[in-house]
């Protein structure tokens, strides 16, 4: 018996496998080494199983073995595009525990270079996302201006990425001579950049059709998936730790909290634009009302003592010995504290023993909670707007993979 | 200590009186320990009381003792957008028992339980997708418990015959340096042997940090 034609075509048609595909971890839209599995039905996305932990380096085991001071420099190397964010994460957590307050100066000065972390942060996040949907320029332009603030970071620090310049109660020195000058000068400057960046891709075409209307959740959706930062906050959630739960001199500083609406990649990019504005403020009044005095608290079982002193007193040099050495103790307890970081909330939980050690070091990178939601986001769209999302997302590997 | 904190730990205490066994605080932050076997029951009151609205689990996670009976802590961090606090859950439990998957509460406890039981070995029930996350693809142990040593076990290198990346015993070039700087001066308890000072020392001993 033959079959009609139609219902043989129905029959072939069930044959029809979804299509598998790995996308990464060498692909340039991955940011980094992703490796996501994506069953596709013809090119709409079915499943999506991002394989992480290609850059995991056990950063909680080996902050396990360090002292406190020893620690701060791996939090750089977690998020590496804004690492101001994370090691002031780690300082406020181990003040929280030691139970002191740095020196007003220094936290002035740890608030400035946060902010200074964001505006590298967004700048890059959002031009390597344009970059992904094609468009080359914007991320020429930024990485300009990335340098520029990587120069003040390496002025004031001497490394250009991997600052490590925070410490327990302050920072590490100093703003040198004539820094505070440049950084209100490019503050002028800066706000053109902006508005060049937004000429070319705010109300372009083919940047709004590859990004309104994909990739959006709803603010309930958002909190179920652990969402925080500007990715929640284009969901329409207002909410910045900044504001909300105040560390250093956020509480004094007059900014505003740009919020979305959809939740989708469009909004994402929006607030992220915005939030570079408002950081920018940030940074004028940091410079402005900087008061006078030490970067670091006085006391020297925590802080090291100053080079000349070291040559004068013998009690100066046992602290600075000791602190090298051994470090400081930390008493018995534990805490987690977050901040604001420009993927959103960055949480550091320390359970500490008494030693000079931290017993548990736990990294709440706000990229593995926006990650994981990715299936589910991408979910019923097509294969390229899995690179939007990715892109709007704000991932980097640093900080998820650990 | 905070009223507001111990108000809403005293809520949390007496609405589950069998399923939380205290509230404290520590360091200004609310810490509610809770009985393993009920820990969806204590996630979702947390999540739907209206005193709580904990509705974002910012964090699950584990901390090893290996000394205790039930070794593992359980530690799910959880914040409420609407008071603007946060509070931490805590519970216990062994290396073969397993605790109960909070997904069914919270989307987000998926890759942190993932990441619990990769690093520490703590098995999730009902987790819907339970692999490794972090670690290789094959890798054995669970690398954050105490035992597990630092350097780990293998190493990789691509070996140049084989014309692949292969897995070796860990070759130290020299022995792994863990130095013990813990002075004599401050934060030991134990007296040295022989020291005829050792009381004295235990009284003018407050000079610390803190």
């Amino acid at each position: 018996m033959t079959l009609p034609v139609r219902e043989l075509v129905e029959v072939a048609e069930k044959h029809i496998k979804n299509y598998n595909l790995n996308f990464g971890p060498q692909h340039p839209s991955a940011h980094g080494v992703l490796r996501l599995v994506l069953e596709l039905d013809g090119e709409v996305i079915e499943r999506a199983d991002p394989h992480i932990g290609l850059l995991h380096r056990g950063t909680e085991k080996l902050i396990e073995h360090k002292t406190y001071s020893q620690a701060l420099p791996y939090f750089d190397r977690l998020d590496y595009v804004s690492p101001q964010c994370q090691e002031h994460a780690f300082v406020l957590a181990t003040e929280k525990l030691l139970s002191i307050k740095a020196s007003p100066r220094g936290q002035y000065i740890r608030v400035l270079f946060s902010e200074i972390g964001r505006e590298l942060n967004h700048m890059f996040s959002v031009c390597a996302f344009a970059m992904d949907l094609g468009a080359m320029t914007p991320m020429l332009w930024a990485c300009e201006e990335r340098e520029k603030l990587m120069e003040f970071c390496e002025r004031v620090s001497g490394a250009r990425l991997h600052m490590a310049y925070f410490r327990t109660g302050g920072v590490a020195c100093d703003l040198p001579d004539g820094l505070a000058d440049d950084i209100a000068q490019w503050c002028e400057v800066f706000p053109m950049v902006i508005d060049d960046i937004e000429m070319l891709l705010t109300n372009n075409r083919i940047f709004k059709q590859r990004t309104i209307d994909i990739g959006g959740l709803s603010a309930e959706e958002a909190m179920d998936w652990g969402f925080s930062g500007p990715n929640l906050r284009a969901c329409g959630v207002p909410w910045d730790l900044r504001k909300s739960q105040p560390y250093d001199v956020y509480e004094t500083m007059d900014f505003d909290i740009p919020v979305g609406k959809t939740g989708d990649c469009y909004d994402r990019y929006l607030v992220r634009i915005a939030e570079m504005r408002e950081s920018l403020k940030i940074i004028k009044q940091c410079l402005a009302e900087m008061p006078k005095g030490p970067v670091r608290m006085e006391n020297h079982k925590i802080t090291p003592p100053s080079r000349s002193d070291m040559k004068n007193s013998m009690e100066s040099l046992i602290h600075h010995f000791k602190l090298f050495t051994e470090g400081y103790h930390v008493p018995v307890g534990e805490t987690y504290t977050a901040v604001e970081a420009p993927k959103g909330e960055f949480g550091v939980y320390i359970v500490s023993d008494g030693t000079n050690k931290p017993y548990r070091c736990k990294i709440r990178p706000p990229g593995f909670a926006h990650l994981q939601a990715l299936e589910f986001i991408s979910n019923g769209y097509m294969l390229a707007d899995v690179v939007a999302n990715i892109g709007s997302l704000d991932i980097v590997f640093g900080e998820i993979d650990r | 200590m905070d009223q507001a904190l111990r108000g809403l730990g005293e809520i949390i205490t007496l609405s589950l009186p069998n399923e939380v066994t205290t509230a404290e605080q520590i360091n200004g932050e609310l810490c509610i320990n809770a009985h393993r076997e009920t820990i969806i029951k204590v996630m979702t009151f947390l999540r739907d009381d209206v005193n709580c609205q904990f509705k974002v689990l910012l964090d699950v996670c584990g901390v090893d003792y290996p000394d205790r009976d039930e070794r593992f802590d359980i530690v799910y961090n959880l914040l409420s957008m609407t008071h603007n606090q946060r509070v931490r859950v805590k519970i216990r439990t062994h290396e073969k028992t397993p605790v109960p998957s909070v997904v069914s509460v919270f989307s987000s406890a998926n890759w942190w339980e993932r990441e619990t039981w990769d690093l520490l070995g703590v098995y999730f029930s009902g987790h819907p997708d339970l692999r490794r996350i972090l670690t290789d693809y094959g890798f054995e142990g669970h690398p954050l418990r105490k035992d597990f040593p630092l350097s780990g076990y293998v190493e990789v290198r691509y070996d140049d015959e084989k014309k692949r990346v292969v897995y070796e015993p860990v070759k130290m070039a020299q022995d792994f340096r863990n130095f013990d700087f813990m002075s004599p001066w401050e934060a030991m308890d134990a007296p040295l042997p022989g020291d005829e000072k050792a009381e004295d020392a235990n009284d003018t001993s407050s000079e610390g940090v803190s």
